[in-house]
């Protein structure tokens, strides 16, 4: 069937400039540039393009401008192009759109209406330059009061604690599994958490062997509905269990590995066999109830000798607050939040874009809830995303977050321009593939550098901010909503943030 | 806006009243390789507190009377030493679950999700089990003697030569088998009457890997589309004899008796069930 669908990129090759050396038709997955060996010409078939730069970012001359498309149809506020060439693409093959990376709708962005608040003259602020100032973070349940023994120098803490990993950032890698993005970025995440003492999480897709003894004790460890790779020594290995219930890329499905994808050493990691689907089924079969989570919770408990915090990860929804109540009731020592912009390696993108709700509010409800219920010290809160920088790190501790993991934010550090093509398995900068050719263009060395400056940058400014505030510890920020303040929101959506509006 | 709830109102669901080793050690026998326990009045922590105490006392047997309901019997042994441990009376869900390759034999009915996640090892129930039977179960075997109840052998997988084993005498209820991605089930039917089929509907739904065998009668209508029906051939036949020699072992019944009654084979028709459903 002729298609009927406009390019989406346009590729500009200044003639003036281009050498001819190849360099953009090598770095191209998908066939864009071709040089034609007779007429000594390159030629470009824009229509392949997704726009990830790659092939501008390595032209040597700069002669390469990949850019929006600009021819366009009618202009039209309801029918607008994205959504007829959906309508084009569907009436071709009749299937249902795949997408990846996160909403990108304009959904309104919470974190761009709080504006964080600043020492002036009535209390001094604090120069994180020259004074300690503390981002350590514990992360698990904590006890309902503190006993303690004091002999002489010596204080005991009497109570009995319950299981916490420390971090030394509030800021952790999201779940990203090995089979959705390379063994090479996997590795990179790994390295980087244990090089900074925060904490990467396997997704679903397990944790190869080999990794286990070195980057165990800085995993998180997820237990999905496909229990991919769940073995007891996964369970042991780890820091930290994760539940995944859901994801704010695709809240209530599951998910597909097309088979294609799953390779000899993926299917060891996944523990299946090679070359099938790995089907992810939307519910976890043993869960129907806050009930029946309880039962999986401790049966991870039971299996790694209640030495581990579990954690439960959700997708944000509309009674999130009550969800996660129930959550905390059933055992969880970390809930895990994600929200409608949060990213994925492929999801349906009517899922995507229409279902689920921003993190910040759902955070703020959740948070808000929690103490109502005088259970807020029961678990930590992570919240999840779109974490686009160090200011939404502080916003989100301050509407009661203990952490946040970031995705997206990682994958663009790497080198991801989020060109939602994930799916494909094609792509070029090497993060989100399994073909060889195209994942060895990362070296973990120099992505888990990135990785690590990025921690690096944002605990400073994260300490900058706290510092401007007043406050030296991370931990005088939690829920801390008087810090914040609203520009340009409604009354209930002041209400749900439990903040004041600027000037009150 | 503000939900008001009562402050104190939380109670923990299983740790509430757990009482310290200490106090319930008296529930534990333990004769070398061989230890008894009691758990009248445990719940489900203590009981597990007190298997996981004799086995790292060495004990390579465990025989557990008076189980009532107690969850995850078998699933704190993450341990280099294997153990035999003996239910009698009716464990509670999750029997088994993550299990590291311990023996654990029922002698009675079990409960729901017996070998959830199983890793390795063998579970032998003398009775039926609830639902849930074998999920995601990735190695060793499970014999159950009767029925099982809905979504038996769910998402089973297997990789590597690691291949899990599930053999159910009696019938199952629907969804069995569904998502499956690996791994052998056979269900006998043992317990149907003259003409009566079995009671599973959607048998093999999603299935996408591994093999189910059945003896007994089954419509088309109850089986899942994703599978198609096969003769066993040779190999299977070797892979029957061996798999219903144990089970006919474990509860003293006549193999020959059972295999000579015709089996069907049901494989998926797909590695990759939903591959066409998108557009990329």
């Amino acid at each position: 069937m002729y298609s009927y669908l406009l390019p989406e990129f346009l590729v500009e090759r200044r003639g003036d400039r281009c050498i001819k050396c190849r360099v953009c038709e090598r770095q191209c997955p998908n066939g864009v540039h071709r040089y034609d060996v007779e007429l000594d010409m390159m030629f470009s078939q824009e229509r392949e393009c997704v726009g990830c730069q790659r092939c501008a970012v390595f032209c040597p001359t700069g002669a390469l401008c990949v850019q929006p498309h600009p021819a366009s149809y009618r202009p039209n506020a309801s029918w607008t192009r994205e959504k007829m060439q959906d309508l084009k693409k569907q009436a071709e093959t009749g299937g249902v759109i795949l997408t990846g990376s996160g909403n990108d709708k304009p959904y309104r962005i919470y974190w761009d209406h709080l504006v964080l608040n600043a020492s002036q003259v009535t209390n001094p602020s604090i120069d994180p330059l020259r004074e300690p100032m503390e981002l350590r973070t514990f992360l698990g349940r904590k006890p309902d009061n503190l006993q303690v023994e004091i002999k002489g120098d010596r204080v005991d803490i009497t109570s009995e604690l319950h299981p916490n990993v420390l971090v030394e950032t509030p800021i952790l890698f999201s779940a990203m599994s090995y089979g959705a993005i390379s063994y090479q970025a996997f590795l990179s995440l790994a390295m980087a958490a244990k090089k900074y003492g925060t904490l990467f999480n396997t997704g679903e897709g397990g944790l190869p062997r080999e990794m286990r003894k070195e980057f165990g004790a800085n995993a998180v460890v997820q237990c999905a509905s496909g229990r991919f790779g769940v073995d007891p020594e996964y369970l042991n290995c780890a820091a930290v269990i994760e539940i995944k219930i859901g994801q704010g890329a695709k809240p209530g499905i599951g998910g597909h590995l097309p088979g294609e994808k799953v390779s000899a050493n993926i299917a060891l990691t996944r523990m299946i066999p090679e070359g099938t689907d790995a089907l992810s089924p939307a519910p976890q079969h043993d869960i129907y109830s806050i009930e029946d989570l309880s039962m999986l919770i401790y049966a991870l408990k039971e299996a790694t000798n209640y030495e581990k915090p579990v954690s439960v990860k959700i997708a944000a929804v509309h009674n999130v607050a009550a969800i996660a109540s129930g959550m905390v009731r059933a055992g969880a020592d970390i809930i895990a939040i994600d929200g409608l912009r949060g990213g994925t390696g492929a999801a349906p993108k009517i899922i995507r874009d229409n279902v689920g709700i921003p993190i910040e509010l759902a955070l703020a409800a959740v948070d808000q809830r929690l103490r109502e219920e005088g259970i807020r010290h029961k678990c930590s809160i992570i919240a999840a995303g779109g974490i686009r920088c160090s200011a939404d790190v502080v916003k989100a501790i301050a509407l009661g977050a203990d952490a946040v993991y970031i995705g997206s934010a990682a994958l663009v550090a790497m080198g991801c321009t989020l060109c939602q093509k994930c799916y494909t398995g094609k792509c070029a900068w090497g993060i989100c593939t399994q073909d060889p050719y195209l994942s060895r263009r990362l070296n973990p060395e120099i992505a888990s550098e990135r990785l690590y400056n990025l921690l690096k940058g944002w605990s400073n400014e994260i300490k900058e901010m706290l510092g401007g505030m007043g406050i030296n510890a991370i931990e005088s920020l939690r829920g801390n909503r008087d810090h914040l303040r609203g520009v340009g929101l409604e009354e209930w959506e002041l209400n749900v943030l439990g903040v004041k509006g600027a000037g009150e | 806006m503000a939900v008001k709830c009562a402050r104190r109102g939380l109670r923990d669901m299983f740790l509430g009243d757990v009482r310290p080793l200490a106090q319930i050690r008296s529930h534990l026998q333990l004769n070398g390789w061989e230890a008894e326990i009691d758990a009248r009045g445990l719940v489900h922590k203590e009981l597990n507190d007190l298997i996981r105490e004799a086995a790292l006392g060495g004990a390579r047997k465990i025989v557990l009377y008076n189980v009532s309901g107690q969850r995850y019997i078998g699933t704190r042994l993450f341990l280099p030493q294997k153990v035999e441990i003996h239910v009698h009376s009716v464990p509670g869900n999750d029997l088994g679950a993550f299990l590291a390759g311990h023996r654990i034999i029922v002698h009675g009915n079990a409960q729901d999700g017996v070998g959830n996640t199983m890793d390795d090892g063998e579970i032998i129930v003398h009775g039926r089990a609830g639902d849930i039977v074998a999920m995601s179960m990735r190695g060793g075997k499970i014999f159950i003697r009767d029925s099982v109840g809905y979504r038996a052998a769910i998402h089973m997988k297997e990789y590597t030569g690691k291949v899990p084993v599930l053999v159910i005498g009696g019938t199952a209820q629907d969804f069995f088998g569904e998502y499956m991605a690996g791994g052998i089930v056979i269900m006998l039917g043992l317990n149907l009457k003259p003409g009566e089929r079995h009671h599973a509907h959607y048998i093999g739904t999603g299935m996408h890997g591994g093999v189910i065998y059945l003896r007994g009668e089954v419509a088309p209508y109850q089986l899942g589309k994703e599978v198609g029906i096969l003769e066993p051939n040779e190999e299977d036949q070797k892979v029957l004899e061996k798999y219903v020699g144990e089970f006919a072992a474990h509860f003293g019944l006549e193999a020959g008796e059972i295999l000579k009654d015709r089996f069907i084979k049901l494989l998926p028709v797909s590695k990759r069930p939903y591959g066409r459903i998108y557009a990329y």
